[in-house]
């Protein structure tokens, strides 16, 4: 139907009367690094929700690799291929940080109940490799001296790497980023980028963040769509975006 | 010796408080709710062995199997048919669901199996241990009982670190929807936690009634309400908790019955936990819940 990894058909939803999202139209091309900016409230991370269905839409539809994903639930979606961080950090902050990537590694890992108690060959098997991939997860994130501390412990900034990770280790196809850089010093930032430019380039996997660090969504995306009260505001490459005095005006007000 | 041989069936006495605590702790970690009818799983699981064994003749090990494997399935339909529907419900509403099986549970048994009590078999091994010339004698079960409590506790505590199910469990404890996000299924993961604490409410079940062999429809309440003192006691949510708890009470409950009284021995037990409460909210081993303001 669409080359679109990831679209998104007139995608709207109302909490009561209130609509806070409405008629949005966006898409992600394979290999691609979206941005999504808005002003507070403009209901970006509302998008992020609707797109793992943690919330139902009221209209529209979403697309991934031209399937609708109208009937899959929040599970279902992660299954078939979005993975997310959050806003404000949500790692399981009582686990190891290797414990959090492996966890997410779930789908995967289809040995049983029984054989992860008798211990058998194939235990050992799927077990090595998921250590093994999850190692080089936490390597390309710089989190390998790092594995047997709880989450929790962690300086913040890695606390986000971690959540990268944690999210890649479900194989996504989409990675939607929510505030990756909040928090984060200029010297954090710019590793950062480094890092999604990593994923980009060596996963295969596009992605879709939300940011309010204008270098950094700026210095990544090819594409940005700006979000206004619940609306599509503008969409175009960064420079375009930079000049727009649509949204220049409501981000600095008229 | 004396002192010896209470420690000994007070450390018993709170292996069996131990395994039901377990139930208790597990469901209350992952599911956020207090499964009161937990204790009336024991109940079934007595009543089950019991007519195995003696009206059925069942061998001793399968109808200890078969107790277990109809517990199991009991806990997890449980879970389905009343709580599942209450998930985004209000933790009063799933309480009062919870006391609500738990009515049920007791009333069926009494129609069911009848309000006599009944002289439950001894399925596990009779005979004692004497030790210094006769003057310490410990039973075997009461040997098999601790053994079979810090066995299931070792086991439990590899399979929830270890297994992929395990990682799961710890993960929805901590917040159900990043796992789902995840991809965890938290329903299903819920569901084990059920079959977990249901299955060990009945090993729990043929050890208490082995010690105590008397069975009637609401033999589960009092040790459920102690189990789950255990539980609070360790700190709610926490596995090695609820082994802290339960052995704990179990000693104190036997000592006040063979040093202080036999009527009191409820009373004070439950003081101690007042007490233990008041100076540690979150149980001996209890997290305390950071939140950010």
């Amino acid at each position: 139907m669409s080359e679109h990894v990831l679209e998104t058909k007139s995608l709207g939803i109302d909490f009561g009367g209130l609509t806070a999202v409405n008629n949005l139209n966006i898409y992600v091309d394979a290999h691609e690094i979206v941005g999504l900016i808005g002003p507070n409230g403009a209901g970006k991370t509302t998008v992020f929700n609707l797109l793992t269905k943690v919330y139902e839409p009221s209209r529209g539809a979403i697309y991934l690799d031209g399937e609708d994903i109208k009937k899959l639930d929040t599970v279902g979606v992660n299954k078939s291929g979005i993975a997310r961080t959050f806003q404000n950090i949500r790692l399981f902050s009582n686990m190891s940080v290797i414990d959090n990537v492996k966890v997410a590694m779930n789908n995967e890992s289809n040995y049983s109940f029984f054989d992860s108690l008798l211990h058998d060959l194939k235990y050992f098997n799927e077990e090595k490799s998921i250590e093994e991939k999850a190692l080089k997860l936490l390597d390309i994130f710089d989190l390998k001296n790092e594995k047997d501390t709880l989450a929790g412990s962690l300086p913040y900034g890695a606390q986000r790497r971690l959540e990268i990770a944690r999210a890649l280790a479900t194989s996504p196809k989409v990675l939607l980023l929510d505030e990756p850089a909040a928090g984060m010093n200029p010297q954090e930032t710019e590793e950062l980028m480094n890092t999604i430019r990593f994923v980009r380039e060596n996963f295969d996997v596009c992605i879709l963040l939300i940011e309010h660090d204008m270098s950094l969504v700026m210095g990544i995306c090819q594409r940005i769509y700006v979000l206004n009260y619940g609306m599509l505001l503008a969409k175009g490459s960064p420079d375009e975006i930079k000049n727009n005095k649509e949204v220049i005006a409501a981000y600095l007000g008229e | 010796m004396s002192f010896l041989s209470y420690l000994l069936s007070g450390l018993g006495l709170g292996s069996v408080y131990a395994i039901v605590a377990i139930g208790y702790t597990m469901v209350y970690g992952i599911a956020k709710m207090l499964n009161f009818a937990h204790g009336d799983i024991i109940m079934v699981g007595g009543y089950v062995a019991f007519y195995a064994f003696v009206r059925f003749g069942i061998p001793a090990w399968i109808s200890i199997i078969l107790s277990v494997v109809v517990c199991t399935i009991l806990g997890v339909t449980i879970e389905k048919l009343a709580y599942k529907p209450l998930r985004k419900a209000s933790s009063l509403s799933v309480l009062i669901t919870a006391i609500g099986v738990s009515y049920f549970l007791e009333n069926g048994a009494q129609l069911l199996f009848g309000t006599d009590t009944k002289i439950f078999p001894s399925l596990i091994t009779e005979g004692s241990l004497k030790l210094f010339d006769g003057q310490l004698i410990i039973s075997y079960l009461n040997i098999i009982t601790i053994v079979c409590c810090l066995l299931i506790m070792a086991l439990l505590t590899i399979f929830i670190n270890k297994t992929k199910i395990g990682k799961a469990m710890r993960a929805c404890a901590e917040d159900k929807d990043a796992a789902k996000l995840m991809g965890i299924n938290v329903d299903s993961t819920i569901s084990f936690t059920f079959a977990i604490g249901s299955g060990l409410a009945a090993v729990a079940a043929i050890l208490l009634c082995s010690t105590y062999p008397s069975l009637s429809p609401t033999l589960g309440s009092m040790p459920g309400i102690k189990a789950f003192t255990a539980a609070v006691f360790g700190g709610i949510g926490s596995i090695p908790g609820a082994l802290l708890g339960g052995l704990l009470l179990g000693i104190i409950e036997t000592f006040t019955k063979a040093y202080i009284s036999t009527q009191l021995s409820d009373a004070i037990v439950f003081a101690v936990l007042i007490i233990v409460l008041l100076i540690k909210p979150t149980g001996l081993l209890g997290k305390k819940e950071n939140v950010k303001v």
